[in-house]
């Protein structure tokens, strides 16, 4: 069911844990549809320095939010707000149609904390990611490349 | 490289004994003949299916009569339940079944209810036990079928069958009870329950997969599903399974004889993952009830996991289990029986359902709980849920 690398990421998850002075934190998904991550950002002259996470879900949660924080790691801000899910999946070899929306999660999870980073800044006023009401089809969040790489 | 296989998924299926798979081959090599036909292999698996049939009888208290071989479990449900719906339609349209039934049987209510017909579906207790005094309350004038399974494939309750049967017998109303879970784990004696009809599948009990039985009381009437030839009494059309039906028969032969000392194996082998788990592990709660339950069923949750990650976990290990999470069963929702016993939905994605069988030993059981030890807090470590608690958020 799931490619090599997933299985890497789930059985070894790289940067497992919290920041106590992060600069961002971001938390999605709810318990109802089973999938959780939060998400740890240090962030020093707009580069995100360090990052972790925290997941309650299934195999494909654990490996998409561990290649997210894989992935955001010594980018930029903005840089990291370009990385897409499709970003995440490519880097995994691809996940089972029905997981492909954990990595739509980990998109938001990274969204989330990068929001939070802002909204304590004082750099913006967007609330979308106030509160993720699950991304089970809940918010629409689900892309065009859903049925991609399978 | 190919680790141990240890296998607590027998509620899912199971290996098929070899004197069942020996019983089977003659006829699919030498006796090979169809059943109807005159000529002496032909005769000869004529006499193969009534003996099986005869063989069948006697396990579950019936009259040779009164067996009906099918393809699977899900084929006799369907049976049961449609092919009653059908023929008593003018009777009324009201059916009444339990909130935690196999798909098999909830399926088939779903596409009655598409065809018009009424479902009534009795709610569980926090132990999923359906009480007979709800089943007595929902039947109405127009109800023609009871069905309301002996016990459950995800927590392992065992329903009070013979007191529902007692319900139904007094409003005049059929008793259909899916016993595909109970069949080779705890006795089933027809008579002794008052059922009208049951439901068994092969493939639960060490047979071969593709084979199933109804017991259809005698006198009772239901359609036909399956219409051609004159099979199975004219009830049930299609060349008979031989090879099938005979391991069906054969494997049944074996369980029943062998029901008091595989019931005392499961059930030890069950205590003693229990107790090791709930010892080892703290946060976990048992699913299902403490005592009328399946001997081999073990079904808990763990507070702050998520189960196909532990499912995950246990494979790299070599231990085969199951879960009600989403996750593991490619919808979003997790097992609707753990819903109807009222589970909240992180515990109900949380659980894992263990079910031993008769290739499991002691040492494996030891093995298998200090992994879970191992698995559940590595995830727990990882899980935003139990850092909240132990912040005391939660």
């Amino acid at each position: 069911m799931y490619s090599d690398k997933v299985m890497d990421h789930f059985m070894n998850p790289r940067n497992v844990g919290e920041i106590e002075d992060a600069d961002g934190v971001g938390q999605v998904g709810n318990a109802k549809c089973g999938d959780i991550m939060k998400m740890y950002l240090k962030i020093e002259d707009g580069v995100i320095v360090d990052a972790k996470f925290k997941t309650f879900g299934c195999g494909a949660a654990v490996a998409t939010s561990s290649m997210a924080t894989e992935l955001i790691k010594g980018k930029t801000i903005k840089e990291a707000e370009q990385i897409t899910n499709k970003a995440v999946l490519e880097a995994l070899d691809g996940l089972p149609p029905v997981k492909v929306h954990c990595s739509v999660l980990a998109e938001e999870a990274i969204a989330a904390a990068l929001n939070d980073y802002k909204q304590r800044n004082g750099l913006t006023e967007d609330a979308r990611y106030e509160a993720c009401g699950g991304c089970c089809g809940g918010c629409g969040s689900y892309r065009d490349d859903e049925t991609e790489d399978h | 490289m190919q680790k141990r296989v240890i296998y607590f998924d027998h509620a899912a299926t199971t290996y098929v004994k070899p004197e069942v798979l020996d019983a089977m081959l003659p006829y699919f090599t030498q006796e090979y003949g169809n059943a109807s036909s005159v000529y002496s292999i032909g005769r000869s698996n004529r006499k193969a299916i009534e003996d099986a049939r005869e063989t069948v009888a006697k396990c579950i208290g019936a009259m040779p009569n009164e067996i009906y071989f099918t393809g699977s479990g899900t084929e006799a449900d369907n049976w049961a339940i449609k092919g009653a719906a059908l023929a008593h339609r003018n009777k009324g349209k009201h059916i009444i079944t339990s909130s935690i039934e196999h798909p098999a049987v909830l399926a088939p209510c779903e596409f009655l209810q598409k065809q018009g017909y009424d479902i009534t579906y009795i709610p569980v207790d926090q132990d999923g036990l359906v009480n007979p005094a709800d089943v007595d309350k929902a039947i109405r004038p127009d109800t023609i079928l009871v069905t309301i399974m002996m016990a459950n494939n995800e927590i392992g309750t065992i329903q009070p069958i013979k007191e529902i049967a007692q319900v139904c017998k007094k409003h005049g109303v059929l008793f259909h009870t899916d016993a595909v879970q109970a069949a080779g784990n705890i006795p089933i004696d027809v008579k002794d329950l008052g059922v009208d009809l049951l439901s068994v599948s092969g493939h639960k009990f060490y047979g071969p997969k593709g084979t199933g039985a109804l017991y259809i009381r005698k006198g009772v009437k239901i359609e036909s599903l399956i219409h051609g030839g004159h099979q199975e009494r004219n009830r049930r059309a299609g060349t008979e399974n031989v090879p099938g039906i005979v391991g069906f028969a054969k494997a049944l032969e074996l369980a029943t004889q062998n029901l008091d000392a595989h019931y005392e194996k499961l059930y030890k082998l069950r205590e003693r993952a229990l107790e090791g788990i709930f010892e080892k592990i703290p946060h976990v709660r048992l699913n299902g009830h403490r005592e009328k339950r399946l001997p081999g069923n073990l079904n808990v949750s763990f507070s702050f996991v998520e189960g196909e990650s532990i499912l995950l976990m246990l494979d790299m290990k070599g231990i085969k289990a199951s879960s009600g999470s989403a996750c593991t069963s490619g919808s979003l929702d997790p097992s609707h029986i753990l819903l109807a016993i009222g589970l909240p939905h992180e515990l109900a994605h949380g659980s894992l359902r263990l079910t031993f069988g008769e290739s499991n030993t002691e040492e494996e059981v030891d093995y298998l709980v200090d992994c879970l030890a191992e698995i559940i807090d590595k995830l727990r470590r990882m899980s935003p849920l139990y850092e909240d608690f132990i912040k005391g958020e939660c």
